[in-house]
């Protein structure tokens, strides 16, 4: 890529993600980890740090972590222990964090994405390590008026964080946007996390830095790391602003990775720049050393194993299957596997009743899901049943009902919780016999000359302006039968002439 | 005298004395103790008489009475009780009340027994002379010019002076049984991880122990027996079933016991004449009563001192973090700003440099030094390879002996002051006792004599992991073979 008609540059790009695992309980303690509730009620002695208070591991995080790490093919250490990270912050009650220095849960993994610069190729992006700690709480400064308070919310203390750390393999913004998507869509997918960004159930930091090729010589610029994010819009944004920033600020000083260490910066989003948080950052000493309150973990390898099989199909895998299956497009295959397991599910029952994946995967993503946004509900609370969904569309497929009045028919099943029969015979459609369509048909040439004109003429469309009337004097019509009919009659009317 | 909980147990069954009375008795001793041996540092009348009340209402009414019911027992001021003050003697927690009870405090709730206060110790349990407390010192009831031991210097001078039959310390490098020793008393570590250290306000983690000083083993027994066991609020406790403590305590008989006799160590500089032939005439009774003796040695004790005294700073300096006026502790009251730092790290420093005591501050700083990076490997990491290596010791020799025989400590009790402003001196005092805190394995003091002064000296058993009832079986038959644990001061 070459910026500003300046010097060829890579952008170089590495991720810091923070996942919340979805538990029901902080990492330990048994403290509720739901978001929203008022200030300071899910605390107790544990998590708060109280003297003499002790941590006791929460086995559901090391599952939820050993899935997280499978999901993105890391390797599983036969053993993980704790560490104590500390340093003196005002939302840490104990003056240290729980986490984990040199045996992570997860190490050496990857991802793959689909290259946003060419469709064809997919980018294997690697994954250093993912390692659980407890977060921290939540600081609020109020300097309203003058004042200059903090009060700060301890209810996030404790809360399980898987931390996600990429390689500094991504070269874009798009392709920092599709690291996240993915890993998104398999942390949802198995149940992992939320990853809420609004929540902060999903945190990033982007550690970014050029490198510009000036005559064959690469000089790279000072690592930024630009923290806590929370859309991936904003991710793309910042990093489009680093890299003209460090572009011209490099022809400006010349200032290389050499010259300066590592800086911290904050993302502004209504101003659409980067501003600088920590000047110098100081090479933090964490005085990292094994948490004495906490035994090492052994994992054993039939855990392991067991969790990879209850895995199940991951999201790539799975789009694969469903384009060559059901015969559905990549976009298709890929919007309904971003709606996670229990969409995936109902599309495939559906389909396999319908037989026809096209037209199941069309109506799931537009009626089924447009109901869904509607009322705010999951799959789970939709009044169809997918094998009813099925059984509509294998009518629609098989010309007994039209595309119009089968969404009527869908929309009274979604009413009334009832089935394709009674909504059919609620809606009073039946079939309308050939015999019937004919003498319609007939009815309404006669009444529109100027249709034949017009039809052999060469307008074919003019027939169009009969379809409505069709349906007006008869909405069981299928427009389908009635265009045939209507188009054969006339071609036989012409041919007679 | 009221200085035997099973004696006191007794009187209750036989309906000669009422738990109130006991408890009556108790205080009235410690209010008499406290001017001259300051061993409390909180001691609540009307809560003690009302928990004394409940055991005679429950005995009355013919419920079922745990095991130490109407026993007036005495908390190391470490152990977090939620009906009192818990300040591990530093002006840091000085206002501090749990909203919880430490789980050894639950415990001892569930067994009835009357807990009367709060013992004085070193600060956050960091001292060999509890003259570290920011209560003031605890005199030793022998000689009121001595120190009692540290850091559980309140709890074991509470049981010399006639106060309580039981009292709970703890034992991060041999807290227990040092002020055991220099008290007259017997004092046991428990196997880490033996007794919950739930409640207990962490000094190193990885080393604490809670344990029981009484005057005799069938009391020390008893006490453990009510202790000890799995707590799932603990991860390193251990979820093993525990022994019958109390059933070995009527053997006089030790044949088929080897046990193993530290000689080398006892001839260090530093280590008195009086401590060496205890020692010697102790293992001169094993002898006699059926154990055989054998000479056995534990390589690395030379660097069972500076590795204690790299982990359990290293340890310290994390545990106190939280400490810092904001969380947790003392908040300083001087809000003159400084430019450099911002009022927030001005605040911790200041709150910090007045909350803890000077022995407190050396530890965190070295702690701080021995973790910091470029160090941690030099120091941190370097004491844990030792630590492996003086577990592989213990589990050498103990696949020679079943006991260790040894001192507890290279002198008895040594006058207040004089070493306070040595360090080193000070730190010598855990010579012979750390090694059982970094092996894990627990260990017992015992009474073994008197120096020419008249000053308790003592010696100390130690059992491979788990092996607390072999501790209590040999000591048992030493104190029935012998009468140093029935000497009173006077």
């Amino acid at each position: 890529m070459t910026l500003n008609n300046g010097y060829p540059t890579t952008t170089v790009i590495g991720l810091e993600v923070h996942v919340q695992l979805k538990t029901d309980t902080k990492l330990f303690c048994g403290c509720s980890t739901e978001f929203g509730a008022p200030p300071n009620t899910q605390v107790c002695p544990v998590c708060l740090g109280f003297p003499g208070a002790l941590p006791v591991m929460n086995d559901a995080a090391i599952e939820l972590s050993i899935r997280a790490g499978l999901a993105i093919d890391c390797s599983i250490p036969p053993m993980t222990k704790w560490d104590r990270k500390q340093y003196f912050y005002p939302d840490s009650p104990k003056g240290y964090q729980i986490s984990q220095f040199d045996l992570p849960i997860c190490a050496d993994g990857f991802l793959e994405i689909p290259d946003p610069a060419n469709p064809d190729r997919t980018r294997r992006l690697g994954i250093i390590r993912a390692h659980l700690e407890e977060d921290a709480g939540k600081s609020m400064h109020d300097e309203a008026a003058g004042r200059s308070d903090t009060r700060i919310d301890l209810n996030r203390c404790g809360t399980p964080l898987l931390e996600i750390v990429s390689q500094p393999d991504m070269r874009s913004s798009a392709e920092a946007k599709a690291y996240l998507l993915e890993l998104k869509l398999r942390m949802t997918h198995l149940g992992i996390s939320d990853c809420e960004m609004q929540q902060g159930s999903l945190r990033v930091d982007a550690n970014v830095n050029l490198h510009i090729d000036v005559d064959g010589k690469k000089i790279a610029t000072p690592i930024v790391e630009v923290k806590n994010m929370n859309s991936f819009r904003a991710v793309e944004r910042a990093i489009e602003y680093e890299i003209d920033r460090q572009y011209d600020l490099w022809e400006e000083t010349g200032k290389t990775i050499d010259d300066e260490s590592k800086t911290t910066r904050g993302w502004d989003d209504g101003a659409g720049t980067t501003f600088l948080q920590r000047e110098k950052e100081e090479s933090a000493d964490y005085r990292y050393f094994p948490d004495p309150d906490l035994l090492p973990i052994r994992l054993p390898i039939e855990r392991i194993e067991a969790a990879k099989a209850s895995l199940g199909e991951l999201p790539g895998a799975l789009r694969t299957r469903l384009e060559s299956q059901y015969g559905i497009k990549p976009y298709d295959a890929d919007v309904i596997v971003n709606q996670g397991p229990e969409l995936i599910a109902y599309f495939e029952e559906a389909a396999s009743v319908s037989g026809d994946g096209k037209r199941t995967s069309a109506w799931i993503q537009q009626d089924v899901m447009r109901t869904m946004k509607d009322r705010g509900i999951g799959i789970g609370d939709f009044p169809v049943a997918a094998g009813l969904l099925g059984g509509l569309l294998k009518r629609v497929a098989g010309g007994e009902l039209d595309t119009a009045r089968a969404r009527d028919v869908l929309a009274h099943m979604v009413e009334n919780g009832t089935s394709v029969d009674a909504a059919v015979s609620a809606l009073g459609i039946e079939s309308v016999d050939g015999g019937e369509l004919e003498s319609l048909c007939k009815e309404l040439l006669a009444a529109n000359p100027q249709v034949a004109e017009d039809f052999n003429a060469g307008k074919q469309q003019a027939v169009g302006s009969l379809i409505g009337q069709a349906k007006k004097k008869n909405p069981n019509a299928n427009p389908q039968q009635v265009r045939e009919t209507l188009i054969r009659m006339l071609q036989e009317s012409a041919g007679n002439a | 005298m009221l200085d035997s909980a099973l004696e006191i147990l007794r009187l209750q069954s036989a309906g000669e004395a009422t738990a109130v009375e006991i408890a009556g008795a108790a205080l009235d001793a410690i209010e008499a103790s406290q001017p001259t041996i300051n061993a409390f540092t909180h001691v609540d009348r009307e809560t003690a008489l009302a928990a004394a009340a409940v055991v005679d209402a429950k005995r009355a009414a013919g419920g079922k009475l745990g095991s130490l019911a109407g026993v007036p027992v005495a908390v190391k001021d470490v152990l977090c009780t939620r009906d009192m003050p818990t300040t591990c003697s530093s002006k840091m927690l000085k206002d501090f009340r749990p909203p919880y009870d430490a789980g050894v405090v639950e415990r001892l709730r569930a067994a009835d027994a009357v807990i009367v206060g709060k013992t004085n110790m070193d600060e956050f349990a960091m001292g060999a002379s509890t003259e570290s407390s920011a209560f003031g010192v605890t005199r030793n009831p022998w000689d009121t010019t001595r120190i009692p031991g540290g850091s559980s210097g309140g709890a074991a001078a509470c049981v010399a002076a006639g106060t309580v039959p039981l009292s709970l310390g703890t034992d991060t490098g041999g807290s227990i049984r040092q002020p055991a020793a220099m008290c007259g008393v017997t004092g046991l570590k428990p196997t880490y991880g033996r007794v919950s250290r739930y409640g207990l306000i962490a000094f190193a983690s990885s080393l604490d122990q809670v344990g029981p000083i009484a005057w005799s083993v069938p009391d020390v027994a008893l006490m453990l027996q009510a202790i000890a066991g799995y707590d799932h609020r603990d991860s390193t406790s251990l979820n093993i079933d525990i022994s019958h403590y109390t059933d070995v305590l009527s053997s006089s008989d030790l044949r088929g016991l080897k046990i193993g006799i530290l000689r080398d160590s006892m001839d260090r500089d530093g280590v008195e004449d009086s401590v060496r032939k205890a020692t010697m005439d102790a293992a001169g009774v094993f002898e006699s009563i059926g154990a055989e003796i054998v000479e056995i040695d534990l390589p690395h004790t030379d660097y069972w001192v500076p590795t204690y005294y790299v982990i359990a700073p290293s340890e310290a300096s994390s545990n106190l973090s939280r400490y810092d006026g904001a969380h947790y502790g003392h908040r300083s009251t001087d809000s003159s700003n400084s430019d450099k730092l911002g009022p927030l790290v001005t605040s911790y420093c200041r709150s910090r440099a007045e909350g803890f005591g000077d022995e407190v501050k050396r530890r965190i700083m070295v702690g701080t030094y021995a973790l910091s990076e470029g160090y941690a490997d030099q120091y941190y990491s370097q004491a844990l390879k030792v630590r492996r290596l003086i577990k592989g010791d213990y589990d050498a020799a103990f696949s020679q002996v079943d006991l260790l025989l040894g001192p507890v400590t290279p002198t008895p009790a040594f006058p207040l002051g004089s070493k306070i402003d040595d360090p080193i001196q000070m730190y010598l005092c855990d010579l012979f006792t750390v090694g059982a805190n970094l092996a894990g394995v627990p260990a017992i003091s015992l009474p073994a004599g008197v120096d020419a002064s008249g000053l308790p000296v003592a010696i100390q058993l130690q059992a491979p992991v788990l092996e607390e009832s072999r501790l209590l079986f040999a000591g048992a038959a030493f104190q029935t073979a012998t009468d140093h644990h029935k000497r009173r001061p006077k």
